[in-house]
C-alpha cells in the first residue's frame, strides 16, 4: 500500500535527517515506529503524506508514486488521515465543526450525513455528549480521541499517528491507547510512532526501530522485544524496557 | 503664577459668553459637526481601502513566505511597505493632493480617502501577518493533513484565529487612523479639526474651540473602543473552558 524507495531528506545543508529509507507497508497491517529523540522517526511519517517533502527517493501509495509534481497531493491526503502530537484541533470550532468541516469543504458527503457520521463516530468513543464543545473544553484525552475521529472521518485508507500519548497526562494515555487498540482491530492499516513499547508489543504487526536517520532493525514484535538482533536496539530496550 | 490664576478666573466667569460665542453664535457649531461627518466619512472609508489593501498584502507576503510562489507581486509589495512606512503621513497626503491629482478633477474626499487607506493598508499589512505567523503551524498541518488545499485552509482555518490575534491591534489602528485624518485641513478638506480652526479664526478664542474638538475626538474613540471590545468578546466565545 506504501512503498517508501530509498527516502533521503536533509534540512538545509548540514543537517540529514532521514539516510536512505526503504520500506513497503502492506495493507491491514501495524506498523510501529521507535527509536529515541532525533533518530528521524517523526520525519519519515511527516514524509509519507508529504507535510515533509523529501530531499529524494520515491513515495508509492497505492501503486502511484506520489511525490512528483503532477499528483494532487490534496486528493491524496484525504485518504491518509493523520494524529498529531499536540492534537491539532481547531480551537475555533466545536467538536462537530472540527470532525465535518474537511468532509464538507471537500464535498465528500453534504451537511446532514457528515454530521450523522460525526456523531456515530463520537458514539463510538463514548464522546457524543461534547458535540457542541469547543476544544479548550476538553481534557487532553479526550481532544486527542476527537482528533484521531476527525481523521477517521474522511474514510482513509491507512492512519498515520505521530506520537499520539507523548503530549498526555500519564492518566488519560489508556484511554487513546484503546481507541486505537480499537481501531486495529477493525483491520485500519496504521503507521504509529510512539514511545509506548507496551502498545508496539500488543498490536504491532511489525515493529520498526530507527536511529540516526536509518531503519536498523524490522522485525514482528515477538522477535523485536525478544531477540533484538541490532547492538543500539539492545541499548535503547534495555533503557525504555 | 498670577497670570494662570487670571487666566483660569476669567475662562470660568466667562464660560456662558465665551460658549455662546463660539458655539452659538452664527451657528458657529455647524462647523463642528460637518467637520465631524467629514472626519468619519474619511475615516470609515480609509479603513475600508486600509483593509482591504492590507488583508491582500498579508496574503502575498505568507503566502509568497508559505509557498515561494508570488515572487514578484511579493517584491512590489514589499517597496510599497518600505515606503509607505519610511515617510510621514503628511507628507503622503500632500503628495498624493498636490502632485499626483493636481491636474486631475477628483473629489477630494477621494483624494482623502486614498492617502489615507493607502497609509493604513501598509500598517494593517503587517499587522495581519503578525497574526497569521502566530498561529500555530500545526493548525494549517491538520487542514493539510485532511485533504484541504492552502487557500482552504488559510481561509478556514487560520484566518478566523489570525483575526482574533489581531483584532486589539486593529482597533488601535483604527482609533490612529482617525486622528491621523486630523491633517486633512492642508489639502482643504473641512474635517473636524479644520472646523475647529475656522471658528478660531472668526472669534480670536483658541481654547474653547479646541477643547470641543479633542472632546469631540475622545467620545469617538471611546465609542470606537467600546465596539472593538465588544467584537472581541463574541470571538473569544471559544476560549471559554
Amino acid at each position: 500500500m506504501i512503498d517508501v524507495k530509498n527516502l533521503y531528506k536533509d534540512f538545509g545543508k548540514d543537517i540529514q535527517v532521514l539516510k536512505g529509507i526503504n520500506e513497503h507497508i502492506k495493507v491491514g497491517e501495524k506498523v510501529v515506529i521507535v527509536g529515541p529523540s532525533g533518530s528521524g522517526k517523526s520525519t519519515f511519517l511527516r514524509c509519507l503524506n508529504l507535510l515533509e517533502t523529501p530531499t529524494s527517493g520515491e513515495i508509492w501509495f497505492d501503486g502511484k508514486q506520489i511525490n512528483v509534481p503532477k499528483v494532487d497531493i490534496n486528493h491524496i491526503r484525504t485518504q491518509m488521515g493523520m494524529v498529531f502530537q499536540h492534537f491539532n484541533l481547531f480551537p475555533h470550532k466545536t467538536v462537530m465543526q472540527n470532525i465535518t468541516l474537511a468532509p464538507i469543504k471537500l464535498k465528500l458527503m453534504n451537511k446532514e450525513q457528515a454530521q450523522e457520521n460525526a456523531l456515530q463516530l463520537l458514539k463510538r468513543i463514548g464522546l457524543s455528549d461534547k458535540a457542541d464543545a469547543y476544544p479548550a473544553q476538553l481534557s487532553g484525552g479526550q481532544k486527542q480521541r476527537i482528533a484521531i475521529i476527525r481523521a477517521l472521518a474522511m474514510n482513509p485508507k491507512v492512519m498515520l499517528f505521530d506520537e499520539p500519548t507523548s503530549a498526555l497526562d500519564p492518566e488519560m494515555v489508556g484511554e487513546v491507547l484503546d481507541v486505537m487498540k480499537e481501531l486495529a482491530e477493525s483491520g485500519m492499516t496504521m503507521v504509529v510512532v510512539t514511545h509506548e513499547m507496551g502498545f508496539a508489543r500488543e498490536i504491532a504487526t511489525r515493529v520498526l526501530f530507527m536511529d540516526d536517520g536509518r531503519i536498523l532493525e524490522n522485525a514482528p514484535p515477538a522477535e523485536f522485544f525478544g531477540s533484538p538482533k541490532n547492538a543500539r536496539l539492545q541499548e535503547f530496550l534495555s533503557k525504555v524496557l | 503664577m498670577e497670570a494662570v490664576w487670571n487666566w483660569i478666573v476669567q475662562t470660568v466667569t466667562g464660560f456662558g459668553d465665551d460658549f455662546y460665542l463660539n458655539f452659538v453664535k452664527e451657528d458657529r457649531w455647524k462647523y463642528l459637526t460637518n467637520g465631524l461627518l467629514t472626519t468619519l466619512e474619511i475615516t470609515v472609508l480609509a479603513v475600508v481601502v486600509g483593509i482591504v489593501l492590507g488583508f491582500l498584502v498579508a496574503i502575498v507576503r505568507t503566502t509568497h513566505d508559505h509557498t515561494g510562489k508570488l515572487k514578484l507581486l511579493n517584491a512590489v509589495c514589499k517597496l510599497y511597505l518600505t515606503v509607505i512606512r519610511g515617510t510621514p503621513v503628511m507628507v503622503q497626503v500632500l503628495l498624493i493632493y498636490f502632485g499626483i491629482f493636481a491636474s486631475v478633477n477628483v473629489p477630494k474626499l477621494l483624494v482623502a480617502v486614498l492617502a489615507f487607506g493607502l497609509n493604513s493598508g501598509a500598517y494593517v499589512a503587517e499587522i495581519f501577518r503578525s497574526g497569521i505567523m502566530a498561529v500555530d503551524v500545526g493548525q494549517s498541518e491538520a487542514g493539510r493533513s485532511l485533504g484541504l488545499n492552502y487557500a482552504q485552509t488559510t481561509w478556514n482555518i487560520v484566518m478566523p484565529q489570525a483575526l482574533k490575534n489581531v483584532l486589539p491591534a486593529l482597533g488601535n489602528e483604527l482609533i490612529v487612523l482617525l486622528k491621523e485624518t486630523s491633517i486633512s485641513g492642508y489639502i482643504a478638506m473641512d474635517d473636524l479639526t479644520k472646523g475647529g480652526n475656522i471658528i478660531r479664526s472668526q472669534t480670536y478664542d483658541a481654547f474653547l474651540p479646541l477643547i470641543a474638538v479633542a472632546a469631540i475626538y475622545l467620545a469617538v474613540v471611546l465609542i470606537l473602543q467600546a465596539g472593538v471590545n465588544r467584537l472581541e468578546r463574541r470571538l473569544r466565545k471559544s476560549d471559554r473552558r
